[in-house]
């Protein structure tokens, strides 16, 4: 252990600033990255199944209908 | 070979694999990082001259190493799209470049706060910190690319292209501090050579870098799912796979 007490290591021997920003920084980006991952992914899939009860949806009143303007998937 | 090369350019197969690959990358980066910070900031030996902002070299040469890698990824997959028109290098490009940026800041902020204590300013003209600056519009600069044009194929060649010709940058950042010796110092970090650091430093630095290294791949592999799925969005496949999770 490089530190005495927990003081010390917040401290950082005068140099907390500079190390925790940059660690700081470095955290919330790494973190913010994995909870962007996993809301795209969320979103991406309810788009998925809304597109899909749509097309149920249409298949059953309109059966003749085959081919449907304008994607919404491509945002 | 061929028939390796030719099942990974259908994204249904990538679908496929990559769910089983990603809880191993997603364990592997957790476990190094947060190994890696708790040995850096609490066990590794303070430096006998900068003494404990040299801490910062956990996040620092991590994030640059990422950020070069990623951009020499950008380039392998641009070219990869632009010769054999395969879809799936293209989704992966998408998904990388913001990672990459993000890196670059990274490296770029840390330095710039360690700079403080230890080269008494935050900013120099150095070659070292110019080429990593230039990296940082490289990487906005392809981002930026792919949301200009209307054209999914268009804005995607155009990625490629400047990916390509942008990553000439990634070796002059890496012998930047070889030619143009000014502020930053050289490598201190290496695989191969005699270590420039003491081991009880050099380890949990390697550690932080293979955590980054896995993290990478695990947001990667995740984020180019969500891409297919975006895309083949009207493929039958996807369609079941959406029917059937409901």
């Amino acid at each position: 252990m490089a530190f005495d007490t927990f003081q010390d290591f917040l401290a950082m021997g005068g140099h907390a600033p500079y190390v925790w920003s940059a660690w700081g920084l470095t955290a919330v980006l790494l973190l913010g990255a994995v909870f962007h991952a996993r809301f795209e992914r969320r979103q991406v899939l309810r788009q998925l199944q809304r597109r899909a009860r749509r097309d149920a949806h249409q298949a059953g009143r309109q059966p003749i209908q085959t081919s449907r303007g304008g994607s919404t998937n491509e945002a | 070979m061929w028939a390796f090369i030719n099942k990974l350019r259908s994204p249904k197969w990538f679908y496929a694999i990559s769910a089983r690959l990603l809880p191993w990358f997603w364990a592997a980066a957790l476990i190094l990082i947060v190994t890696g910070a708790i040995w850096g900031l609490l066990f590794a030996p303070a430096d006998y001259q900068q003494g404990n902002s040299f801490r910062i070299i956990y996040v620092h040469v991590p994030a640059a190493f990422l950020a070069q890698s990623i951009f020499v990824s950008l380039a392998v997959t641009g070219l990869v799209f632009m010769v054999w028109k395969i879809k799936i290098a293209d989704m992966a490009a998408t998904v990388m470049a913001p990672l990459g940026a993000a890196m670059t800041f990274i490296a770029l902020f840390s330095g710039a706060v360690w700079g403080v204590p230890t080269w008494g300013t935050w900013w120099m003209w150095d070659a070292r910190l110019t080429s990593m600056l230039i990296l940082l519009f490289l990487y906005l600069g392809v981002i930026a690319l792919r949301g200009a044009f209307t054209s999914r194929d268009s804005a995607s060649r155009a990625a490629s292209v400047l990916a390509m010709v942008g990553v000439i940058n990634i070796p002059i950042i890496k012998y930047s501090v070889d030619w143009w010796y000014t502020l930053h110092q050289p490598a201190t970090f290496t695989v191969t050579g005699r270590a420039a650091m003491p081991m009880e430093m050099w380890l949990p630095l390697l550690i932080m870098v293979l955590g980054f290294y896995s993290f990478f791949i695990a947001l990667t592999l995740m984020r180019t799912r969500s891409e297919i799925l975006r895309r083949e969005a009207s493929k039958r496949w996807v369609r079941e796979l959406a029917a059937e999770a409901k």
